[in-house]
């Protein structure tokens, strides 16, 4: 189902959607437009409906009620296959068997799988693309080592080159530096953001970890109890008040070198 | 030694048998071993075993019973997990006790004699029938084709279910065609393998593959080797030992599953991070 509506500069438009699980209701009435090129940021406490909201983009969560548009289709109802091929989504760092018997080339190949669709095998401009990704985040060195041999950084680097491998319009990121260490933490912000700016895409970037939040995000949405609770450009809601409110919990600011670290007070 | 007996057609078949046995259990078992649920193939293959019982008690193919159980099995044990929330092994878990309780009762409702069943318990690749071998052919033609058309995304599947949904690979498809491939594989060999065999031709080839190699082709390949190679090695030191064939063909494949562990660079890998972890840890 398409909509007639006016898409070209709306990258996602959500109206009051509901998601539940079981008993639980996951999202209450959401509603959000994201412009082409945006940078989003979703903040929230655990349990938020960030993933959620994230999951409707790319057609993996339940709709119970409301549309959602994604790059000018509706995913409400039909296939979602084609807007999947469309959007890149990293998620938070997964345990990988090491002996799994995949490669770090063949694991960003994957991303063009869903593109080439059945019965067709990746043809040299594949593996070309593959390789310019992996030199993109910066990990050719390690094409040819099994993915479950690589670290926590550099197998987020992987899923970052895996998901632009499908040539996405927008990329989804869900608590990408979870579990990292300090540096890997900071280089993959650096990435993404260098990303967002060469690629052309419209990014969406999803934690629960304020100082993991990239200082680029053009507007920031404040997720709680499964409904945006409010959202604005980044200085207008990354006040010490807000965000206290948002977490339940005494949250200091700071400023550091010119970025703002964030405290958890008392 | 005395090989004459290899000259005779029902050897030959024997031979036959286990190539094609081989090569379409050990590459199922790539699926299997990989996904880690193993413990599908014990609950596949008594649920054809329940079937199959059924069949020679009211009196259809027992092949077809066979069949329709176990693919019907493959189909449940997905959704049941969705449905009941339920871990996938969980699901397997009730499905096995399930298919084990029927085979009992169309055992005891069984009247007479019980070879026809324990045949199907034990297998017989040295009676196996012609019917038998062209549909092990089929099943492992259409295998081993599946494997070649769909490798990518059987790739991408295997390696994350949810990442190759995300990219758009039709992955619940994907997942229904691996277990439909195991409910065909275990069915058409239970009665040349038998129902408690199979189990053993399905992981024992892919788990020792599986220790000695990063690539995925390379698995596939070595499994179905030393799929082969276990119905082979079995078949002949069952003829020299005068030992039962099916037996003589698990032992053989544990063998080589056992020099596979030992000799794995894997573990070599391993040794080595083990080593290094102290001092990574101050």
């Amino acid at each position: 189902m398409r909509n007639n509506g006016d898409f070209t500069n709306v990258a996602v438009k959500i109206e009051r959607a509901v998601v539940s699980y079981r008993e639980h209701v996951a999202l209450r009435d959401v509603s959000l437009e994201i412009k082409k090129g945006e940078f989003l940021g979703i903040i929230g406490p655990n349990g938020a409906g960030k993933t959620t909201l994230l999951s409707l983009i790319n057609g993996l969560g339940k709709l119970v009620q409301g549309n959602v548009w994604v790059l000018g289709h509706s995913i409400s109802r039909g296939s979602v296959n084609g807007i999947r091929k469309r959007v890149g989504y990293v998620a938070q760092l997964q345990n990988i068997d090491p002996r799994m018997p995949i490669t770090v080339r063949e694991v960003v190949m994957v991303g063009r799988y869903g593109q080439l669709g059945l019965f067709r095998r990746p043809h040299k401009t594949d593996r070309t693309f593959v390789d310019k990704m992996l030199e993109l985040v910066g990990m050719s060195h390690l094409a040819n080592r099994p993915i479950g041999h690589l670290s926590g950084g550099e197998q987020q680097r992987v899923a970052i080159a895996r998901a632009l491998a499908q040539e996405p319009d927008m990329l989804l990121l869900d608590e990408p530096t979870a579990s990292l260490d300090w540096r890997a933490q900071g280089e993959l912000l650096e990435l993404v953001r260098r990303i967002h700016e060469s690629q052309n895409l419209t990014t969406m970037f999803v934690t629960h970890d304020l100082n993991a939040l990239p200082d680029t995000c053009d507007r920031l949405v404040l997720m709680k109890e499964g409904k945006i609770w409010q959202q604005g450009q980044p200085e207008q809601v990354l006040k010490q008040d807000i965000l206290s409110q948002l977490y339940d919990a005494p949250i200091s600011i700071q400023e550091h070198e010119g970025r703002l670290v964030f405290l958890k007070a008392g | 030694m005395d090989l004459s007996i290899f000259g005779y057609q029902f050897m030959q078949n024997a031979i036959l048998a286990a190539f094609l046995g081989g090569v379409a259990c050990a590459t199922v078992g790539v699926f299997v071993v990989l996904m880690g649920v193993s413990f599908i193939g014990v609950c596949l293959a008594h649920a054809a075993f329940a079937g199959a019982l059924l069949g020679v008690l009211v009196g259809f193919n027992p092949m077809l019973g066979a069949f329709l159980f176990s693919l019907g099995t493959a189909a449940i044990i997905g959704p049941l997990a969705s449905r009941g929330e339920l871990n996938l092994d969980t699901s397997i878990g009730v499905l096995f006790s399930l298919m084990l309780g029927l085979a009992f009762i169309f055992m005891g409702l069984m009247p007479g004699p019980k070879t026809q069943m324990l045949s199907l318990l034990w297998g017989s690749i040295l009676t196996v029938s012609r019917t038998d071998l062209i549909w092990l052919g089929i099943v492992a033609v259409a295998v081993v084709s599946i494997v070649v058309l769909f490798y990518k995304e059987i790739q991408a599947v295997i390696f994350n279910r949810e990442i190759a949904l995300a990219v758009g690979i039709p992955a619940g498809l994907i997942i229904y065609g691996i277990l439909f491939l195991t409910g065909s594989t275990i069915t058409v060999s239970l009665s040349p393998i038998g129902g408690l065999l199979i189990f053993s031709l399905i992981i024992n080839p892919a788990a020792a593959a599986y220790q000695l190699t990063y690539s995925l082709k390379k698995m596939f390949l070595l499994s179905a080797v030393f799929g082969i190679v276990s119905g082979w090695i079995g078949l002949l030191a069952s003829y020299l030992f005068s030992a039962p064939s099916g037996a003589t063909i698990i032992v053989t494949s544990s063998l080589i599953f056992g020099v596979a562990t030992l000799l794995s660079p894997k573990r070599k890998v391993k040794r080595w991070q083990a080593k290094d972890e102290p001092s990574r840890v101050l």
